[in-house]
């Protein structure tokens, strides 16, 4: 056994099984956070929500993806056919891809790489061209709209999230996950974590990780009301499923993002209590629930408020906190509390 | 042949056959698309090389951010391209001169290439050197040793950026705009009156 662990072989399969119990367990998510969406916008309006297949309708969200991998795929007479069924594929990859550097635990981690969380913004800076694909091959009006205005949006916001990531990165000198939560580790359990710190900037980069994923209240690429649909307007079938899936699924990364970068990842809140994958999956849907409060409670921003919003508020925020961070850092000010590098302060 | 060896040339061949397709695609979009898989490409092999950070920059900035605009422009713009490759004809010879001349200098260049002794870093640039990652290594070279010309380099960016606003920017007359600062802080007791009217009287 431990001769085929260390060959060739045993390594490529011991990699192909932890990558599918990643992908598994986001899938596995995947299905109950729909569900939990859905009950959550649901009990908001004083609605029952899904409530019939399965015991308390659990198993509404397997049913509904069956009926789309069952249904016909529906392309467009006008559509460019290769880059119309690409699309969806882009956004779905995509979002996967970048759940193999999370850590779930210390040491749980697919790929344990220096430059993690450039990694991590770099896919999500991908994850625009299966918008922009979409709605462009479908050779139509709405999508094309949708996707433009998709386009401008996404680039906006991740200006910001980089910069409120860069404050992070000089307060625990390091790109790697594990490193960030090993710095948050300390004595007063939650008080240690970097939202004390970060204060402002845990509020910029949720309403931040709300545009970057085009959920409401910034869901303008997608607004039923103007658009249809925006880029999603042709789409049927699996290719619709994936759209969709892709977008959960990068929503669920930015609160594992959240909960590594501010929430002290799987640290646990009281001193004495075990650290555990447990507390990480626990703060993640915790956040999960914050975005779906969100999505039913809060009205959709006008499109030139949005981008208002990202070039003349949150740009000049998030910049001057990195500016403020690194002199703070700098000087150890307060004995160190904005630099827990390796031999620094406390 | 080791594994990374097969990276390589997988890599290689995906970055010479997408940049061909980016020039023989008939389609503008998908010859940015072919693009965008060639620089997808060349960050891997970056990686590698060892360069992680210069992988993820080229990610970061050409595919997520240069590519973007390039297929925003690209989309918009109605092309003929029937017409531009009869145009395109007419200065095959010249681009094909030019591009003799340019190889013949590379070959001229890189054929004589010699570096004197002593000078290591030239001879075998390391992306990771001993004891520290090659980010950090990128850092203390941009920060601590040019810190001063890397800096000016930013400024020359931002006076090019100025540059670009100077010349797009024009203030209209007559144009309502929104200040939601001035909308936030409104007295509603200022701007509105409320007014009990009987039924019959009108105002």
């Amino acid at each position: 056994m431990a001769d085929l662990i260390a060959s060739n072989l045993g390594t490529l399969l011991l990699i192909v099984l932890q990558t599918l119990m990643v992908i598994s367990f986001v899938m596995i998510s995947l299905l109950f956070l729909v569900y939990a969406d859905r009950k959550v916008w649901a009990a908001v309006q004083m609605r029952r929500g899904p409530n019939v297949v399965g015991v308390f309708g659990l198993l509404q969200t397997v049913a509904d993806a069956l009926k789309y991998v069952v249904k016909e795929i529906v392309v467009p007479a006008g559509a460019d056919r290769t880059v119309f069924l690409l699309a969806p594929m882009t956004s779905f990859v995509l979002a996967l891809i970048a759940w193999a550097v999370i850590p779930f635990n210390e040491d749980w981690v697919l790929a344990d790489i220096n430059v993690a969380i450039l990694y991590v913004f770099a896919v999500s800076s991908l994850e625009v061209y299966g918008v922009i694909m979409g709605g462009w091959a479908s050779n139509s009006k709405y999508p094309f709209l949708g996707s433009l205005r998709s386009a401008a949006q996404m680039i906006s916001y991740e200006v910001s999230i980089g910069l409120i990531i860069i404050g992070v990165i000089i307060s625990s000198g390091s790109l790697n996950f594990s490193a960030i939560v090993a710095a948050q580790d300390g004595d007063l359990g939650l008080l240690n974590w970097y939202w004390l710190p970060h204060l402002p900037m845990v509020f910029l980069f949720f309403i931040s990780a709300l545009a970057e994923t085009n959920r409401p209240p910034f869901d303008l690429p997608e607004a039923e009301s103007e658009l249809v649909a925006g880029y999603q307007v042709e789409y049927s079938s699996t290719p619709f499923l994936l759209f969709m899936a892709g977008e959960y699924i990068a929503m669920f990364l930015m609160c594992a993002l959240i909960t590594l970068l501010f929430f002290g990842g799987w640290l646990s809140p009281i001193p004495g209590l075990p650290d555990g994958a447990l507390w990480m999956v626990g703060k993640m849907a915790f956040f999960f629930f914050l975005f779906a409060m969100v999505k039913a409670i809060v009205p959709r921003y006008r499109y030139d408020q949005l981008m208002r919003l990202g070039w003349k508020v949150f740009l000049p925020m998030s910049l001057g906190w990195v500016v403020i961070v690194a002199f703070l850092a700098k000087f150890e000010a307060l004995g160190g509390f904005w630099a827990r590098w390796p031999g620094v302060g406390a | 042949m080791t594994i990374a060896d097969i990276a390589f040339f997988a890599f290689a061949f995906t970055v010479v056959a997408a940049a061909l397709f980016v020039v023989v695609s008939r389609n503008p979009v998908h010859s940015v698309l072919w693009l965008i898989l060639a620089f997808l490409s060349s960050a891997s092999m970056f990686v590698l090389l060892g360069a992680e950070f210069v992988a993820m920059l080229l990610v970061i900035v050409y595919v997520g951010a240069v590519a973007v605009l390039f297929l925003f422009v690209v989309m918009m713009l109605d092309v003929d391209f029937a017409a531009l490759s009869a145009e395109m004809a007419k200065y095959v010879p010249l681009a094909a001169l030019i591009g003799v001349i340019l190889l013949m200098q590379l070959a001229l260049v890189f054929g004589a290439w010699a570096t004197a002794d002593g000078v290591a870093v030239l001879d075998s640039p390391q992306a990771t050197p001993e004891g520290t990652h090659n980010t950090a290594a990128l850092g203390m070279v941009l920060y601590d040793q040019y810190f001063l010309l890397f800096q000016l380099a930013g400024l020359i960016l931002l006076v090019a950026m100025i540059g670009a606003i100077v010349l797009t920017l024009r203030h209209r007359e007559g144009i309502k705009r929104q200040d939601v600062l001035a909308q936030m802080y409104r007295d509603p007791a200022k701007s509105m009156e409320l007014k009990d009217v009987k039924p019959g009287q009108g105002l």
